[in-house]
């Protein structure tokens, strides 16, 4: 799972939950996965984003140092930010760890790489 | 003061020929081309369409999949006098755009194609000779020409009533190609990773067309299996991401679909199937999910939807169970990848997701999906719809017996609100399409049975068939090779 699609995901199915998001990263294992620089790509990304769920990534990553807590205005124009958001967002991948509900604690599980977000039937 | 246009022959596959003009639309407005049509029977494999220049001819061409080439054209008759007549006439009126066609030094070939009508090789050049007034001087080169001609007859439609004459002579010069070598790029037969439901190449092609997919465009399908759809959408350029039920799936832990295959590879996934296509890069990711559920951040947005849903007939359409219709012992404490499902009815999955595409999808962004219908009681009313949604673009394509299902584009035409009064109002707008709603019924001609239900019956008309052949002195053909042949005749 890339961070990209962490910044997607809630937990909203669950019974009784009002967010769900932002979920709570655990990474056990993770692989850095080269890929081609697409600025076009990354910008017309960002408005689709949260800012807090990309920060809190950089948390777990300890990539804070690349990315700032707020975020920060033409950021297209931040060539350098851009291809740091880049890697945080499209390079690294889970390959094993977790997403947790912030409000009912519920764990997905994330296993070679692939999130698993089904719930059971009395949960929903 | 009018604009001078120039002609040119589509040449179209006589294949899938109800998609095809949903195609053309989409593509002329993806490029956002001018065009106009002078071909009114469209089932015809040759159109003469006029664009403004070789540029936007050439645009068309580099994403139709329907197309198999496009020609300048230079005569068009229903008799051979007219043709000649009109062939002679362009040559002498456009002199300075043709002469360098025809120079000493440019070597050429003319290929002679006639549709419904064979002719001998001998014939052929006949036919090619009956134009040798064209100022030609450069050699023939079958190979690899400077220029191509194509010199084509059309001979109707119907095989079984070919007309005395043709009904269409025409001449033009080879522009470019369509994109159908892609078809053979993209086929299932050398795929790493494929299931029973993973759609062929080319109508996964035509649905990336339909759904106008960019470059840089971000994709997504909520039915994703083996990624067949997405594989397409990223050949042109989509970033991708999915979602399935069917986690055995996502981790091809299921059953090989391939008969010479017994284990799944280790590295096969959506992924390696877009590594094998050199889209790598384009693979965001794909999610374990029932799309009967929201998942998804409100923020996240598509530029398309591109899905070909469950059924229900080679694959269960299911959703997560509710808690007031779970059957017993279907879950153990250590069982958190199975929870037990029940029958998503086809009615709800399409409401959910024309709700789902109105709400992520941007502006005129488009939901590219099937809809299976009985051919009897099939009629436009019946579609799906919704208050935020256009219906764009609506082909069959016919299955086995009575059955087809339609290709459904649909364009968002309204931004969606999240006020509570209006998704009320939205949700009674959806009609309840009686023969849609329980396809899989119908289907079997018979009530819902559970799967459990039906692989009983089956296995039980399988032993009684068994029985009977054995009384009749028949030595049963095994499953293995029947199996066998099922296979081939799905990738042939
Ligand atoms: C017709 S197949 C799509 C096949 C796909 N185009 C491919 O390339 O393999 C439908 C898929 O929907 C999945 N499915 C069924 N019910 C679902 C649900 N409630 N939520 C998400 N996926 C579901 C099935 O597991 C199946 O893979």
């Amino acid at each position: 799972m890339k961070l990209s699609t962490y910044n997607f995901l809630t937990s909203m199915a669950i019974k009784g939950v009002k967010v769900g998001y932002p979920l709570k990263l655990t990474i056990n294992k993770k692989e850095v996965v080269e890929t081609e620089f697409n600025a076009t790509f990354v910008e017309r990304l960002l408005p689709k984003l949260d800012w807090s769920a990309i920060y809190s990534a950089a948390q777990v990553v300890e990539l804070t140092d690349d990315i700032p807590a707020v975020q920060p205005e033409n950021i297209a124009e931040n060539e350098q930010l851009m291809q740091k958001l880049h890697h945080l967002l499209f390079e690294i991948d889970v390959l094993d760890g977790q997403l947790e509900c912030p409000e009912t604690g519920r764990v997905f599980p994330i296993t070679d790489g692939i999130p698993n977000m089904l719930l059971n039937e009395d949960e929903v | 003061m009018t604009k001078i246009w120039k002609k040119y022959i589509l040449y179209f596959a006589q294949e899938h020929v109800d998609h095809r003009v949903a195609e053309f639309e989409s593509l002329v407005k993806l490029f956002s081309l001018q065009f106009r049509c002078l071909t009114d029977h469209i089932l015809k494999p040759f159109w003469i369409v006029e664009f403004p220049n070789d540029e936007a001819a050439l645009k068309y061409s580099s994403r139709s999949v329907c197309l198999r080439a496009i020609f300048e054209l230079w005569s068009h008759g229903h008799t051979a006098p007219e043709f000649h007549k009109r062939l002679g006439a362009y040559v002498d009126t456009h002199k300075s755009e043709v002469a360098g066609y025809f120079k000493p030094d440019i070597s050429f070939k003319i290929t002679v194609e006639s549709y419904n009508k064979h002719f001998s090789q001998r014939e052929k050049i006949d036919k090619i000779e009956t134009m040798d007034y064209l100022p030609i001087e450069g050699p023939v080169n079958l190979k690899s020409p400077l220029v191509e001609w194509w010199y084509i007859e059309f001979w109707g439609l119907d095989p079984t009533a070919v007309p005395p004459v043709p009904d269409d002579i025409m001449f033009g010069r080879l522009l470019a190609q369509g994109q159908r070598h892609l078809i053979k790029e993209l086929s299932l037969k050398q795929r790493k990773f494929i299931g029973n439901t993973s759609m062929d190449a080319q109508l996964s092609l035509l649905m990336a067309n339909q759904a106008m997919v960019r470059d840089g465009d971000l994709v997504f399908d909520p039915f994703v299996g083996t990624g067949s759809l997405l594989v397409s959408a990223a050949k042109f350029g989509a970033y991708v991401l999915g979602a399935d039920i069917d986690f055995m799936m996502l981790h091809a832990r299921c059953r090989p679909s391939r008969i010479t295959q017994k284990v799944r590879d280790k590295d096969e996934s959506v992924r390696s199937n877009l590594k094998q296509y050199g889209c790598a890069d384009r693979y965001m990711d794909v999610v374990v999910a029932d799309f009967s559920n929201p998942l998804w951040h409100r923020r996240l947005c598509f530029d398309s939807i591109i899905t070909d849903p469950p059924y229900g007939i080679r694959e269960a359409t299911e959703k997560v169970e509710t808690k007031g219709t779970a059957k017993e012992n279907t879950r153990t404490p250590d069982m958190a990848h199975y929870p037990s499902t029940s029958h998503y009815s086809l009615q709800h999955l399409y409401t959910d997701l024309l709700e789902f595409a109105s709400k992520h999808l941007k502006m005129e962004g488009r939901l590219v999906c099937w809809l299976p219908f009985h051919r009897d009681d099939y009629s436009e009313e019946l579609l799906p719809h919704h208050t935020h949604l256009q219906l764009v673009a609506n082909s069959e394509q016919t299955l086995t017996g009575n059955t087809a299902r339609r290709l459904l584009t649909y364009e968002k035409t309204k931004e969606y609100n999240n006020d509570e009064t209006e998704l009320s109002a939205r949700l009674t707008k959806i009609p309840t399409p009686p023969s849609c709603n329980e396809f899989r019924q119908r289907y079997f001609n018979n009530a819902i049975e559970s799967r459990q239900e039906r692989r009983m019956r089956k296995a039980e008309q399988r032993e009684i068939g068994r029985l009977e052949a054995i009384k009749r002195g028949k030595v049963p053909a095994d499953a293995r090779s029947k199996k066998c042949d099922l296979n081939k005749a799905r990738f042939d």
